[in-house]
């Protein structure tokens, strides 16, 4: 069955028709053809599709499209504001957090994600303190935080200095 | 050459960062094919060996969006001469379990999987045979491994050494299934205009995909178009043509218009290869002072029914230590199971991992320091071939290496050392991987104002091959890398082979080196030095190996330093830090090639305490296939590791005096974890990967 909605995705409202089957994930890389957000597992196992659903980050295989309402979602591509890369993206080149970049896009929703998550004081599993109004984003917590995100090219040592410096410029990090 | 040290060496952003950070660099399924594309979906076999007996496509074929089924009995027939699982739905036997037996083509993907569902498959099926077993009487000597390694090498009297050797070792190691799942999933899009097909496709090389898309629908090379540019990864499994492109291709014909096939993780699991077990017996002989008098090496792992794949995992114990009676053998089964292949570094991964597993054995029993005994044996030329080195620094790699990570004054005793609940262990490995180079042809073209475009068909499947075969165009040009456009990933580019067995930059990187050589002579000779206002354009290649690859033994070597901690209470590993030291020849792109080696070891980490297919030998089949299950090292397991290199230049293997990067991080990775391990614990785990519960198994026997 069809059902028509409206996407806000970074930014622009698109109208489209969608199987009530459709993933959040497949609305956008199928219909759309925003390819930003990737498909490693389309079960929620893997992190490739992390897209920021108000601001908060999600797995977008796991989100039926006619749910997704009036929220905005926000891609990788769309953190870059008139086409000016975000500061994550510059830190993940410049710190290589990355090789193949196929589960690049989702690393850099899910670390703009848990700058929000930290700014917020919202603790982890590592966190030592967990009544603390901020959360410090240490080298321990951007690894728990992260650890949805899988990278098979194991970038995962560039990726923690790659998430601290951002850190460290918003803030949430000495 | 005063040109080759300006960029190569440099620590350069990739040039195709901003695009990929942003996930605006086009995969496979994100390339435009220029018309609305229809998806295609498998039924696949849920046994492993017998014959389909009933397959009934009519409730499938009903729902609206579908626009064919595709079995064996309609299926297109596709040419004489497909190897392996290619020749898709032309028969009705089934050969392992998750081969294809079915395909839907639809409208969208969610009905395509819908009608997945609507077929009903019945087999006549035999009991599945997929236990790897040493007793087998069925084991067989292939007539040669993968690469073409001697399946097996005997020199002197091994076991009149074994039995007359003071100190000796005898130690059976197992390594599982493994599959590479790269986060991307193998994915192929083909679109055909009249009789030629494009296929945008995610593979580790254009050029290896035609020949079968030729053979199976009866083209020239002209008609096929295999276009990569950019690919999520890759390992091994995406080196050569799987089911999914010849599916995509066949389903396209039949519909008449552009169709994509991307897998599911699950099929990953089946249709894409995998890494073999392996069960290898090592027998070591030593004198007191730990000279080794002899080494034995024997492998036993799987192959399938429908194709040969023999890993070479013995072959590093060919080279790496100094013995005068000396064996490596390699031995067979073939199951019904699907065709596995290479995976990264086949034959080092799992081989590296008992040799440097029995050399820690060896030192424990004499009481040495793990490095000094491999220092001890050092070989002075190959052993088996008798040739000398290239270059060989693994002795200054194990002293650097053990410099760097605080080696000096570490007590030889196992299970000695506790920080709260965790035990704390030590471990060391060394890493080896051969350095080969092959085929490739290029073409240079510099226009009037001093442009230059390299055309290579090499790939980049996350190495860095974009901006390092850029850093070496430019500084062989003369030039800089703005001044460059590379195009790789296209079968329509002059001929390359793909990225595997760690050659990409010295095939590819060599064949620009040559070309860029001719161009600038011809501007010399024929145009003062300058561009002709017209443009110039010169091909160029490398015929393949190198001319002293017969006279001279060439590897790259490594050696890790790892430390290991244990939860005494819960048999949790944690791997918090490590060194590696790496002689790789020349290192094209400092912060790129970290990256690579980076990853290896990483993925090694993950091998030694995660990985693995388990498989159900009742039913056949692997029980945890996706990534819930089949676990892979993430973010949280993977500690600070120091990565470095000596300068070294082999300029014996190739011009810029590079061996290779793409494999040598994670050979002896899992080793130098397990010897930590033990050094923690005092359990020795000889079976991969060490996970919580054998820590109680081991805890129980000892
Ligand atoms: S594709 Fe959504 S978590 Fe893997
Ligand atoms: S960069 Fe390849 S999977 Fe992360």
């Amino acid at each position: 069955m069809d059902s028509q909605i409206t996407l806000r995705v970074d930014g622009a409202a698109h109208p489209l028709a969608v199987d009530t089957r459709t993933t959040l994930l497949d609305a956008l890389r199928e219909r759309l053809r925003i390819t930003s957000p990737k498909k490693g597992c389309d079960h929620g196992q893997c992190g490739a599709c992390t897209v920021l659903l108000d601001g908060r980050r999600v797995n977008s295989c796991l989100v039926l499209a006619v749910t997704v309402g009036d929220a905005e979602v926000t891609t990788s591509d769309g953190l870059a504001v008139d086409d000016v890369p975000h500061a994550l993206h510059r830190s993940f080149v410049e710190h290589d957090a990355f090789q193949c970049g196929y589960c690049t896009p989702g690393q850099v929703c899910s670390a703009a994600g848990i700058l929000a998550e930290a700014r917020a004081g919202w603790p982890s599993a590592v966190t030592p303190d967990v009544a603390a109004d901020t959360v410090e984003l240490t080298d321990d917590e951007i690894r728990e935080r992260m650890s949805g995100n899988l990278c098979r090219c194991a970038a995962y040592a560039n990726i923690v200095p790659a998430v601290a410096d951002v850190a460290r410029a918003e803030g949430v990090r000495r | 050459m005063t040109t080759m040290d300006r960029l190569v060496g440099a620590g350069v952003d990739r040039i195709d960062g901003p695009a990929k950070v942003r996930g605006t660099a086009p995969y496979a399924y994100e390339q435009d094919p220029g018309e609305p594309i229809a998806h295609l979906a498998v039924v696949q076999s849920t046994v492993n060996r017998g014959r389909i007996s009933r397959l009934d496509p009519s409730r499938a074929e009903a729902l609206p969006g579908v626009l064919a089924v595709l079995t064996p009995a309609n299926a297109p027939r596709l040419g004489k001469g497909l190897a392996s699982d290619l020749p898709v739905l032309q028969s009705l036997d089934v050969h392992y379990q998750g081969q294809v037996v079915a395909a839907v083509v639809a409208e969208t993907s969610e009905i395509a999987k819908a009608a997945v569902g609507a077929i009903a498959v019945g087999y006549d099926a035999e009991p599945p045979d997929v236990a790897l077993s040493p007793d087998r009487e069925d084991l067989y000597a292939p007539e040669k491994l993968m690469a073409g390694f001697a399946t097996d090498s005997i020199i002197g009297d091994v076991d009149g050494a074994l039995a007359a050797a003071v100190v000796s070792i005898d130690a059976t190691y197992e390594t599982p299934t493994q599959h590479h799942n790269p986060i991307e999933m193998h994915t192929s899009m083909a679109r055909w205009d009249g009789d030629s097909l494009t296929l945008w496709d995610a593979d580790q090389g254009p050029h290896n995909i035609v020949n079968d898309l030729v053979t199976g629908f009866g083209l020239d090379a002209g008609q096929v178009r295999v276009i990569s540019p950019y690919v999520g990864g890759a390992f091994g499994s995406k080196a050569f043509t799987h089911p999914n492109q010849m599916l995509a291709a066949m389903a396209a014909r039949v519909v008449g218009r552009t169709v994509v096939y991307e897998l599911t993780r699950q099929q990953m699991f089946s249709l894409v290869g995998h890494r073999t077990p392996t069960i290898q017996r090592l027998r070591l002989g030593a004198d007191p002072e730990g000279r080794l008098t002899a080494i034995s090496h024997e492998v036993v792992e799987h192959t399938a029914r429908i194709a040969e794949f023999a890993e070479q995992t013995a072959t590093p114990t060919r080279v790496l230590y100094a013995a005068p009676h000396r064996r490596t053998t390699h031995r067979l089964a073939r199951l019904d199971v699907p065709p596995p292949t290479i995976m990264r570094a086949p034959g080092e991964t799992p081989g590296m991992f008992a040799l440097e597993s029995a050399m820690d054995e060896l030192a424990v029993v004499l009481g040495l320091d793990p490095v000094e005994l491999r220092i001890r044996n050092e070989p002075e030329r190959d052993p088996e071939r008798d040739l000398p080195w290239s270059t060989r620094n693994l002795v200054e790699c194990l002293r650097t290496g053990a410099e760097r990570f605080g080696w000096a004054g570490r007590d030889l005793r196992p299970g000695v050392r506790t920080e709260g609940r965790w035990l704390v262990g030590t471990g060391v490995a060394s890493a080896t991987y051969p350095t080969r180079r092959r085929k490739a042809q290029c073409r240079i073209s510099v226009d009037g104002a001093g442009r230059y475009v390299v055309e290579i068909d090499g790939s980049d499947i996350g190495t860095g091959a974009w901006t390092a075969l850029t850093q070496i165009a430019a500084d062989a040009l003369g030039t800089d890398m703005a001044s460059v456009e590379l195009r790789i990933g296209d079968s329509r580019l002059p001929f390359a082979g793909g990225a595997g067995g760690s050659t990409g930059l010295a095939s590819w990187g060599t064949a620009i080196v040559f070309t860029a050589r001719d161009l600038r002579k011809q501007l010399d000779e024929q145009h003062g030095g300058q561009p002709p206002a017209g443009g110039l354009s010169v091909d160029g290649e490398l015929p393949g190996e190198s001319p002293h690859a017969k006279t001279h033994s060439m590897h790259a070597y490594g050696a890790h330093f790892v430390e290991v901690r244990v939860d005494r209470d819960s048999g949790e590993v944690r791997v918090p830090r490590a060194t590696s030291v790496y002689d790789a020849g020349t290192i094209v792109n400092a912060k790129t090639a970290r990256s690579q080696l980076l990853g290896g070891f990483s993925m090694g980490v993950s091998m030694a305490l995660h990985e693995g297919s388990v498989t159900d030998e009742r039913y056949g089949h692997y029980v945890n296939h996706d990534l819930a299950e089949y676990h892979v090292a993430t973010n949280a397991d993977i500690g600070e590791i120091d990565i470095s290199w000596l300068d070294v230049d082999d300029q014996l293997a190739n011009p810029i005096g590079l061996k290779g990067i793409g494999e040598i991080g994670i050979t002896g990775a899992a080793a130098a974890v397990a010897n930590a391990y033990w050094h923690a614990t005092r359990l020795r785990i000889r079976d991969l990967p060490i996970t919580p519960d054998k820590y109680f198994r081991e805890l129980g026997e000892s």
